[in-house]
């Protein structure tokens, strides 16, 4: 399986991504690459700079220095919203959603933005029912139907989590940074956000962060900890589960399995 | 992609999304009583008329503030802008230079929209990469640098060009060189604002229910999720600045025009100050707040000049205290208010 997985292309790569606030190093140099299809977990202690990665990756943040590449193209100089065009999604650690809006309005605009229809001002919504109908859609795959017309304040987080990973899929990424899908859901809700999870498009590339390490046992493929903003070891979960240096920084903490 | 014909009963949530355009009959209601005003009222149509100029002007505000969530206190500067290119443009003295077509209000009021558009352009590419605090102090020092432009420029280059404090006076042509403005009983000049007013309002209508409106909301309610959905957030803002000012131009522009003249005021603080509140008491992001907050506060000054007198000037503690009310006790406005109240009602019912 993981043979099969390292053969892919490398869909995303960062080449020496270094970022600095001021005196603070949150990244160091860090070379990384995912590949077409990949399941692959960033775990590592927390302040390791695991969400200032992702920040890097999509454009939210100006790297110091270094290189993204998506698909072979050099991005490191594209805005983040030209980075979405190009296949590169993620979802956030907290939600990010439109709070005020219902859950098909919040679909709505990632489906309109990425059908291209979302500058057009002569003709209603209503005019273009394919989009509406796309963004219903993805709810019933995650099984959100019920919720479309409620405001995303009257849900509740674990559904909230859900409409996070409904956005993203809208945008049909190449590329997928999940930052902690199942954080601050009740353990008895987080299987339904790990079955969405399980049930992403072989096709996708997925890059999850999660400190849960159960779920990245269960779900990775590949995993790279990262602490202080540099790579410390990249591997199988086999081979992360038995590296004593990664257990001495951080498994050693956290894990009881 | 989901086929919406194969579907055969599509989802209330999804119906609302399609229909939420469609107009609905209580829409009528502020247009037949704006006509209702002409007949019952004959006595206080300059007041009508400029309050439907200014339903206008809070109707471009509402764009950026209620929907886009861009705050300005500085609209005046396009509002103005767009007033002196009429005024201008009406000049007497410059009526053979400009071929006699400056003073037809038609073509003042394409000069107002394409003034406070190009304002708006050149302004919001440079303001707009500012947020909040920082943007509300730029808008504001835009229209303060334009107030001294137009007060002192006759000093400055020793002509006489916008009349300083004083202003112009002018008289407009007629309409389509048909109807004439009537500076007594104003029945031309309020079915003129009337019609521009119906033109600008649909406009603003189709816009806000548009996919480019539904993304102003999205700007609105969370920026980095619109950035992370792969939209162009500058770009969609300076867009709907560039619209918005050019509709405050055209309201400038009618504005000076059902009058007869253009004063410094136009550049004012107190009307940028005042058409905000005026968005805001009627309720933002909701269209038809804009009617009810002119109204409302047009009607509480008038009334508490006449009952009170203007000095000293009661009414901007009446206005003042509607204000604070609002904020406090309603904070989406009157329209919000009357929202709630037959959301109520309906429930009652069943």
């Amino acid at each position: 399986m993981n043979a099969v997985v390292d053969s892919g292309r490398p869909m995303l790569e960062t080449r020496g991504l270094r970022k600095n606030f001021g005196a603070l190093e949150v990244a160091r140099d860090v070379d990384f690459t995912l590949h077409a299809g990949a399941r692959h977990a960033l775990i590592g202690p927390n302040g390791a700079g695991k969400t200032t990665f992702v920040n890097l990756i999509t454009g939210a943040l100006d790297a110091s220095g270094g290189d993204v590449f998506l698909n072979g193209d050099r991005i490191t100089h594209v805005s983040e919203a030209g980075r979405v065009k190009r296949g590169l999604v993620r979802t956030f650690q907290i939600n990010t959603l439109f709070t005020g809006l219902t859950v098909l309005e919040n679909l709505y605009l990632a489906v309109s933005e990425h059908a291209g229809v979302a500058a057009r001002m002569l003709r209603p919504v209503g005019s273009r029912p394919k989009v509406v109908a796309e963004a219903m859609h993805l709810l019933e795959m995650l099984q959100l139907q019920d919720d479309a017309a409620r405001l995303i304040t009257e849900l509740p987080y674990g559904r909230q989590r859900l409409v996070e990973i409904a956005i993203a899929l809208a945008l049909e990424p190449r590329v997928l940074l999940l930052d902690e899908p199942a954080a601050g859901v009740p353990s008895a809700e987080s299987h339904i956000i790990l079955d969405a999870i399980s049930g992403l498009p072989e096709e996708i590339a997925v890059l999850i962060i999660e400190h849960d390490m159960d779920v990245v046992f269960r779900f990775a493929e590949k995993i790279t900890v990262l602490v202080s903003g540099a790579v410390l070891a990249t591997g199988t979960p086999d081979e992360i589960g038995s590296n004593a240096e990664v257990r001495s920084v951080y498994l050693g903490e956290g894990h009881h399995a | 992609m989901a086929d919406a014909n194969m579907t055969p009963q599509p989802s209330p949530a999804v119906q609302q999304l399609l229909r939420r355009h469609r107009f609905r009959v209580v829409e009528l209601l502020p247009w037949i009583a704006a006509i209702a005003v002409f007949y019952l009222f004959p006595g206080y149509r300059l007041l009508a008329t400029q309050v439907l100029v200014l339903i206008l002007f809070a109707l471009s505000v509402d764009l950026i503030v209620g929907y886009a969530g861009i705050v300005t206190l500085g609209h005046t500067a396009y509002f103005g802008t767009g007033a002196y290119a009429a005024a201008l443009l009406a000049r007497p003295e410059w009526q053979e230079t400009l071929w006699n077509v400056g003073a037809q209000p038609l073509v003042g009021i394409a000069a107002g929209t394409v003034a406070g558009a190009l304002l708006g352009l050149i302004s919001g590419w440079i303001i707009l990469r500012t947020r909040e605090l920082t943007l509300l102090m730029l808008t504001l020092a835009l229209t303060f640098l334009l107030h001294e432009l137009a007060k002192d420029i006759d000093g400055l280059t020793g002509t006489l060009i916008t009349g300083g404090f004083d202003g112009i006076n002018f008289t407009m042509n007629p309409i389509l060189g048909i109807f004439e403005f009537d500076p007594i009983f104003y029945s031309t000049n309020y079915w003129y604002a009337f019609a521009v007013l119906v033109v600008g309002f649909l406009i603003v209508r189709t816009i806000v229910n548009s996919p480019f409106g539904a993304t102003l909301v999205g700007i609105r309610e969370n920026v980095r999720r619109m950035h992370a959905v792969g939209s162009p957030v500058q770009r969609r803002m300076l867009m709907v600045y560039v619209i918005s000012c050019a509709i405050a131009g055209l309201a400038g522009a009618v504005w000076v025009q059902v009058q007869d003249n253009v004063t410094i005021a136009v550049y004012e603080f107190e009307l940028a100050g005042a058409i905000l509140i005026m968005v805001i008491l009627g309720g933002t992001g909701r269209l038809y707040g804009a009617f009810i907050g002119v109204l409302v506060y047009m009607i509480l000054e008038n009334l508490t000049e006449t009952v009170l007198g203007t000095d000293p000037p009661y009414w901007e503690l009446v206005v003042g205290g509607a204000l604070v009310l609002t904020v406090l006790f309603a904070p989406r406005g009157l329209l919000g208010i009357g929202e709630d109240v037959s959301t109520m009602l309906g429930r009652k019912r069943r």
